[in-house]
């Protein structure tokens, strides 16, 4: 962002494999090759840590302009100034551009030094690729590929070091595959301010090791596995489950919290492996907590919830659907007037707005169950609801939940449809719920709402369903659907619009993306705006 | 363009028809006699009879997995054959190797090893992408079943089709 008194951004001119270009001062080398789209091999370079140099990997060869007796640059023939070309080479993530800079990426020196830096990084390389994590993501590997050689000359024994050592409480260490480039030493100390790693042992015994005070167990812990260039960081919860070339990656975003950190799911076969952080500089830079990338696991449990229940039941077989539906229609009808919604701020835009519909044909109550826990002053929120702002704006999150409970308690209120909540988390007692003459819920797994349900539809989690959520910050952003819900369960837009149908007759709407449109016809914030031009990385929208 | 293709002149003894039909008998009788006397033997009595002796080295039958001379799983759970197998006839479930085995070194091996034997084509790229030579095509190759599921070999009756090989694999060797 520029404001009148920031001075301008000094351009210094670059020579990069003979083409000239331009960049801003203070861009390191390496930043600016990438830009100009060579891309050079490195390990220990990342671009939101410091530059210690230490794997030698993104050697180049570099020039300074020629200069006569009276410092003045010698210009060429073409009128741009000649090179004098360094005559080893130099690593060039510690290094800034400077006016008249020379880089060859790709010169017979360069690719050299790469092919003898491969050589040394791989001496004591265990041959452990069948049985590393890592395999298919390892930059060893690839580089390997690109500069190295496929024979070892190294015919003496390997080093040994520890393996299979837990660093702490989610993260294992096999030392034999670390090639010591620190990145997760220097993300703990300078990301997560928790410098609990360091290197031990002098010469070929260098390891990686934490304080012997302390474990690994901050809650950004993982972030080290997803920046290591090796297999030597694992995360002990996927480690060994899956091959990560079998995996299905699916960007979609982090429920958790209001952050809504963009994710990458992999899975398999209908099954989530492994959640990893998804680069997105807006809201989540490259990192996540590892809180919230292991709350997956409730997708998968046995105890989901797969067809619709109906209490009393029918006969010896389940309802169908279109039962379900038309008892739960039924039963708010029934209580017409008298009918209180409590909604869930876990649900997309498109849910809320069809919420909010079906409040208003009822003329009903609605509000969210309010979520709250201790933001970590990084990425998570103290709202973990990570939709509040999506209902906010579609005025669903009213505050009303008082007078929901109240209604509930002095028998105003006889029939409560809960969507994805559990109504005992917030006031009211199973007793309250067993008083009422009909609650509807929908959930995708069994608490002690569902249990009071007199209709109980199985609807989808938040891997499961496509649609939008706009986060704290007011970006909106895309949930993605990345396995298929189990059982007859549905998308719970789809519940919702068949209630809205029962109720009030037809409403036109087929896709989630219609109803998209239909929200974005009605809201200010969202006009101009569907589904697919969200995109991947989401839009900034300005809040009322 | 068609064209006429000219029959052969028969002779009066080849239009007669007879005195092949005795040349072929006499044919006949000859291998008959042969067969008497146990001179020739031209039809062997399979399933009782099998031919396994004469099959050659590189003979492609069903998939098995093997242990090296140690008993140790020579599979790691890598899962390069499920990757490559074209009719995705293997399915792999890795485990760690709990840290209080003998091999807690090797850390991973298969949990489950399936094979569907329907699908499989004996195509043998499985053998050939293993990197711990634990998978090879043996010479058995009358695989049947009387339903679906016995057709899928897991991990016991691969080993069991397997047995033991021998030397190629050193790395997880105690010296090495």
């Amino acid at each position: 962002m520029s404001t009148e008194t920031a001075a301008p951004v000094q351009m210094v001119n670059v020579q990069i494999d003979g083409v000239w270009l331009q960049f801003p001062k203070g861009t390191r080398v390496i930043e600016a090759c990438r830009q100009a789209q060579k891309l050079i091999p490195h390990y220990c370079y990342h671009p939101k840590l410091s530059s210690p140099g230490n794997c030698r990997m993104c050697l180049v060869e570099m020039g300074m302009p020629k200069m006569t007796p009276d410092r003045n640059p010698v210009v060429g023939a073409d009128g741009k100034p000649e090179i004098a070309w360094i005559p080893r080479a130099q690593i060039s993530c510690a290094q800034d551009v400077s006016e008249g800079m020379g880089v060859r990426t790709n010169s017979p020196m360069v690719q050299e030094c790469r092919k003898g830096v491969m050589e040394f990084l791989l001496i004591n390389h265990p041959l452990d690729c069948p049985i590393c994590d890592q395999a298919g993501e390892c930059k060893l590997q690839e580089f390997s590929v690109e500069h190295g050689t496929a024979e070892s000359r190294f015919l003496e024994r390997k080093v040994k070091k520890p393996k299979s050592v837990e660093l702490g409480p989610r993260v294992t260490l096999d030392a034999e595959r670390c090639i010591l480039c620190t990145r997760c030493i220097r993300f703990m100390k300078e990301v997560a301010n928790d410098d609990v790693l360091g290197i031990v042992d002098r010469g070929t015994f260098n390891s990686i090791s934490t304080h012997p005070d302390r474990i690994l167990d901050h809650n950004y812990s993982l972030n080290t596995v997803d920046i290591c260039p090796v297999g030597a960081l694992t995360s002990s919860d996927f480690r060994f489950k899956m091959r990560v070339w079998f995996l299905k990656e699916s960007a979609t975003i982090d429920t958790n919290c209001g952050t809504g950190s963009n994710i990458t799911v992999g899975s398999r076969e209908n099954v989530i492996y492994r959640i990893t952080p998804r680069d997105n500089e807006a809201v989540n830079g490259c990192w996540m907590p590892d809180s919230h990338r292991l709350n997956f696991k409730y997708v998968g449990s046995p105890e989901r919830l797969k067809e619709p229940v109906i209490r009393p039941q029918l006969g010896e077989e389940g309802p169908t659907w279109q039962q379900a539906i038309n008892l739960a229609v039924e039963a708010i009808k029934r209580n017409a007037g008298r009918v209180a919604i409590v909604a869930s701020g876990r649900s997309t835009n498109e849910e809320l707005f069809l919420v909010k519909r079906l409040a208003t044909a009822l003329g009903a109550k609605v509000d969210i169950l309010p979520r709250s826990g201790v933001a970590d002053g990084m990425l998570i929120a103290a709202d973990r609801n990570p939709n509040t702002s999506g209902a906010k704006l579609l005025g669903v999150a009213t505050g009303q939940f008082g007078e929901i409970v109240a209604g509930v308690k002095d028998g105003s209120i006889t029939a409560l449809i809960a969507l994805g909540e559990d109504a005992t988390k917030a006031g009211l007692s199973e007793e309250d719920l067993a008083k009422l003459d009909a609650v509807v819920a929908t959930d995708i797994l069994p608490n002690k709402t569902t249990a009071k349900a007199d209709v109980l539809l199985p609807v989808s989690a938040p891997f499961e369903k496509r649609g939008s959520m706009i986060n704290l910050k007011g970006r909106l952003q895309r949930l993605n659907r990345v396995v298929t819900a189990p059982g007859s369960a549905r998308d719970d837009w789809e519940v919702l619009r068949d209630l809205i149908l029962g109720i009030t007759g037809s409403n036109g709407l087929h896709s989630v993306e219609e109803v998209f449109k239909a929200m974005a016809a009605e809201t200010p914030a969202l006009a101009g705006l569907t589904l697919s031009r969200i995109g991947d990385l989401g839009v900034d929208i300005s809040l009322p | 363009m068609a064209y006429v293709v000219q029959r052969p002149e028969l002779t009066f003894k080849e239009k007669a028809y007879l005195p092949s039909i005795l040349n072929g008998l006499k044919i006949t009788f000859g291998h008959f006699k042969k067969m008497i006397k146990g001179e020739t033997k031209v039809t062997m009595q399979y399933p009782e009879e099998k031919w396994d002796s004469q099959l050659p080295e590189h003979y492609r039958g069903a998939p098995t997995l093997v242990k090296d001379e140690h008993d140790r799983e020579r599979c790691v759970a890598c899962q390069m054959c499920e990757f490559i197998c074209p009719p995705r006839a293997i399915t792999i479930k890795p485990e760690e190797i709990p840290s209080d085995n003998k091999f807690a070194k090797v850390e991973k091996r298969p949990r489950e090893f399936e094979i569907d034997m329907i699908r499989c084509i004996y195509c043998g790229m499985c053998e050939e992408v293993c990197p711990e030579q634990a998978i090879y095509l043996r010479k058995d190759y009358a695989i049947n079943g009387l339903t679906r599921a016995e057709m899928v070999h897991n991990k016991a009756k691969l080993y069991e089709l397997g047995g033991v090989f021998a030397g190629l694999v050193h790395k997880w060797n105690p010296e090495k």
